[in-house]
């Protein structure tokens, strides 16, 4: 039975009575469990291992584009071309679509809902084991001779390459039914599993943003799921459906790709609103602004991201067609600026504390705001024509994945990582790899913005030596950007072992998750959590001892 | 020494084509065109500028202003929504964007809708090399224009999807196997020198990043006189001459190299008259009718360690040119040499001279 004395600060690691991570032991208890929290961890792992490999890749990239013509070492065009391949692979398909919803979604979104495990159980385990099944082929075409298409398969060349597409592409169809699993099973989870009291719009904005990207995943994803499999089974028996060899489209294989990869980008960018919609708030100790505005935006962005896919394709189609693509892709940027807005506003007249996660926060707001706005000049026909396919949306699109939804991902695991071990990192060198990585995210990225303006192509391997300037600051960059996350690493990893232990609600944040202890019981909570506004903070008082807040109702250690 | 530095890169950011480029950061503008698309470029920049700028402003100045002292402090109690201004920031957004679709639109349309009485000229992409047809049925390796005419490219691919793109005029276009798209301009300056450069856009393997030509713009004159010369270039150029244009322009150097380093296919050092073993497990020894196999049916016969990815130039390729590609080769290796530059000096001696007519 778990006392208040759970909040008393020296409590020795794992010394919560049936803390998640303790009440079994072994690799077997692990690999077998039902648990979210334990799914969650296990996602937050293998994830990492993944974005690590696609980080490397992401190194040897900009290594070989540091001068003109061949520079890594025994790294040929066709090397290159299968590295580019793999690092956009598998930072897509293993890192950022599963990133947030897979490994914090699911430990933290039945929590905030008080409900003591996801709706099904076994279901949630499933889709992590299709995700390690998919990981292993993604890899195994590695090892074999790597596809070398771009991760986007575009026909006919990945319908007559040499290379090993066919497990490259049953690793992406695997992946997008452990993403389907999981988007449907958070559905049931928010409609079924809330508590009384806790209405649609007292849920926190994370679990809107969740909800939005739940309801792509669950329509869009089997759309890529078709063609990929008409991509093999035009590649194996020759049936003629993209191949115009063989009667085929090759550009209708770009509309059903973009179909679902459209989509994906909004998988991918509205977890990471969430836990911005989160962050801010907390750290300003301040109700979010225009809560209703924010929870509807996230719905509407999930619902303009179906209608928008062709501005992919305005090199490829008629003037009708990409004039009514480039006109609806306008619309999503309203609901985006507007969330801008609401978290700039929230800040007003706040108790803002910049603790690393409100730091992540700051620069996920300057990088999205950039990753945004220069969508602009991509959906803007004139303009598009000239920058389509070259660095400029290649730095765009780095923006919205990585300076906002990778940021997002590392600040919202700095937020909940004392909730998920029960440790606290080192503020000092958390703030250090933030502050790094920002830098370094820059300084590869907005030359990257020139570099396309100037006509440099993307997917190069070689390039004129106009370019060599603007192409070694990029790369200097992304060095730098490469220390910050491990400096970040470092601090995480070894907070599980020197950490202090972390209170129950070190930032005074009042969403349901924050109730139980750090780390949670096996059962989440030992008593019913307290429905209330989760964006109220009034009753939070903190407490020096501890270094955490408490609700002033309850009395701190009374009871 | 800092401020020269400062400087180069200002010069490189800002300046480096201030001349002809309304926007800085634009390649040369090489039409019209391209300063209307530069002008709605620096019109969303000017727009976007101005956002961030407000945001960041306003979030640094909360920071410093709003920070907090005690973690106790509680903010004053304000607002939490404000219905006027989320609808007043809801519809300014609205409205720009809306200007910004009709500016870009109508820059757009004025590149797409074809001229009547445009000189055309089609455009072929293989891997990994693009060939200009004129009307008269001259293949070039570059792209030459009349200055001021209205143009039209009409553009195919022989086998995976690629793009022709001219950032100097501001347009792209995918090129579709199976399928003619057309791109319209009017190069309305002289080009540089050396042209202006023309690129692959669209990733279609290996040799991608060499998949380049140059546009040269010339006056019509000009143009008409580089015409018939390159037109008749078998004759006016001699074999080896004309082996070696060839060689530069229709993509044979994107993946044979002269210097002995293999790419994605063999070297032409030395590959004439000495055997290799092929990829079926026989040996051949390079001859005029190996030669003329491997161009007209690449795979046919492969060389062992080599991919089988050349693709055909049958129908490109006419038989005066093959001759020449075959006595260039031969150049190449050394125990054929002197006998390919015995062919061009026969040549150069049966060739009228121009001086005496």
């Amino acid at each position: 039975m778990a006392t208040t004395t759970d909040t008393l600060p020296g409590r020795p690691y794992g010394e919560v009575e049936g803390n998640y991570l303790t009440h079994e032991r072994g690799l077997l208890s692990w690999l077998t469990t039902v648990d979210h929290k334990r799914i969650g961890v296990m996602y937050l792992a293998c994830i990492s291992g993944a974005f690590l490999l696609g980080g490397i890749f992401a190194m040897v990239i900009r290594w070989e584009l540091f001068s003109p013509g061949p520079t890594v070492p025994g790294l040929n065009a066709d090397r290159y071309n299968q590295i580019f391949t793999l690092h956009g692979a598998i930072m897509t398909f293993l890192v950022i679509i599963p990133g947030i919803p897979a490994a914090l979604g699911n430990f933290v979104l039945p929590m905030m809902l008080g409900a003591k495990d996801v709706a099904f159980p076994r279901l949630n385990l499933a889709s992590w084991y299709l995700w390690v099944t998919g990981a292993i082929f993604a890899v195994t075409s590695l090892v074999m001779s790597a596809a070398d298409t771009g991760w986007t398969f575009y026909t006919p060349y990945s319908t007559t390459t040499q290379t090993a597409v066919i497990p490259m592409t049953i690793g992406a169809f695997i992946l997008g039914f452990s993403s389907i699993f999981t988007g449907l099973n958070f559905i049931v989870t928010i409609h079924k599993m809330r508590p009384d009291g806790l209405t649609w719009f007292k849920l926190p904005l994370f679990l809107w943003g969740i909800y939005a990207t739940a309801i792509i995943q669950i329509i869009a994803t089997p759309v890529l799921g078709i063609t990929l499999l008409l991509l093999i089974a035009e590649r194996v028996l020759g049936v003629g459906i993209f191949d115009p060899t063989y009667g085929g489209d090759p550009v209708l294989f770009q509309h059903f790709f973009w179909f679902y990869s459209h989509p994906a980008v909004y998988i991918m960018i509205l977890p990471a609103m969430g836990i911005i919609s989160e962050m801010i708030p907390v750290f300003s100790r301040k109700h979010i602004f225009g809560y209703t505005a924010i929870a509807y935006s996230s719905i509407a962005i999930a619902m303009f991201s179906f209608i928008v896919w062709g501005h992919h394709m305005f090199a490829a189609m008629s003037p009708l067609a990409n004039m009514v693509f480039s006109a609806v892709t306008f619309s999503v940027s309203i609901p985006s600026a507007v969330k801008v807005f609401n978290w700039t506003a929230t800040m007003y007249k706040g108790s803002i504390r910049l603790a690393t996660p409100m730091l992540y926060a700051l620069s996920f707001l300057f990088l999205f705001t950039i990753g945004g706005l220069t969508g602009l000049y991509l959906a803007t026909l004139g303009t598009d024509i000239h920058l389509h396919d070259t660095y400029f949306v290649v730095a765009h699109f780095h923006y919205v994945m990585v300076g906002s939804t990778m940021i997002a991902f590392i600040g919202g695991l700095h937020y909940w990582w004392p909730k998920i071990f029960g440790k606290m990192y080192s503020e000092k060198w958390g703030n250090v790899g933030c502050i790094v990585t920002f830098l370094g995210f820059n300084i590869t990225f907005l030359p990257q913005f020139v570099l396309g303006m100037r006509g440099m192509p993307r997917r190069y391997y070689d390039y004129i030596p106009e370019f060599e300037a603007l192409h070694r600051l990029s790369s200097i960059g992304a060095f730098i950007m490469g220390i910050g996350l491990f400096v970040t690493l470092f601090c995480l990893v070894y907070s599980l072992f020197k950490g202090k232990p972390a209170p129950d609600n070190p930032w005074g944040s009042a969403s349901m998750e924050w109730q139980a202890t750090s780390p949670p019981h096996y059962h989440n909570f030992t008593k019913p959590p307290k429905v209330g506004d989760p964006y109220d903070y009034t009753d939070l008082v903190w407490d020096p001892k501890s270094e955490g807040y408490y609700r002033k109702a309850e009395g701190q250690g009374a009871a | 020494m800092m401020g020269n530095f400062m400087a180069t890169i200002f010069n490189l950011v800002f300046l480096a084509d201030a001349d002809r480029s309304a926007a800085p950061w634009m390649p040369v503008a090489g039409t019209e065109h391209a300063h209307h698309v530069d002008g709605v470029f620096t019109f969303i920049n000017a727009i976007c500028v101005f956002f961030f700028v407000l945001i960041m402003a306003l979030c640094t100045y909360f920071v410093l202003k709003y920070r907090q002292k005690d973690p106790n402090d509680l903010p004053e109690p304000s607002p939490s929504h404000n219905t006027k201004l989320e609808i007043v920031w809801t519809a300014i957004p609205i409205v720009i964007v809306v200007i910004m679709f009709v500016y870009g639109f109508a820059a757009y349309m004025n590149a797409v809708v074809a001229p009547e009485n445009a000189y055309q000229v089609k455009v072929t992409g293989r891997k990994w090399s693009w060939t200009f047809e004129y009307p008269n049925g001259y293949i070039d390796g570059n792209l030459h224009v009349p200055m001021g005419e209205d143009i039209k490219l009409l553009i195919t691919s022989e086998d995976v999807i690629h793009s022709v793109y001219i950032p100097s005029f501001r347009i792209k276009r995918d090129a579709i196997p199976g399928r003619y798209t057309v791109l319209t301009f009017k190069a309305d300056y002289a080009s540089p020198e050396d042209g202006y450069n023309l690129f692959c856009a669209e990733y279609c393997g290996t040799e991608h990043s060499k998949m380049m030509a140059k546009v040269i713009v010339q006056e019509r004159e000009d143009f008409d006189a580089w015409l018939a010369e390159a037109s008749d270039y078998v004759n006016n150029l001699g074999p080896l001459k004309a082996g070696e244009k060839l060689y530069l322009e229709r993509g044979c150097k994107s993946c044979h190299s002269l210097d002995g380093s293999a790419g994605t296919g063999p070297s032409f050092q030395n590959l004439y008259g000495n055997p290799h073993p092929l990829t079926d497990g026989t040996e051949a020894t390079p001859d005029e009718n190996f030669i003329r196999e491997s161009i007209l049916y690449p795979k046919a016969k492969v060389y062992s360690g080599y991919q089988p990815v050349m693709p055909t130039f049958k129908g490109s390729l006419t038989d005066p040119e093959i001759d020449a590609l075959i006595t260039f080769i031969k150049h190449q290796s050394d125990n054929s040499r002197a006998e390919a530059e015995k062919i061009q000096a026969d040549f150069e001696a049966s060739k009228p001279k121009e001086e005496e007519k």
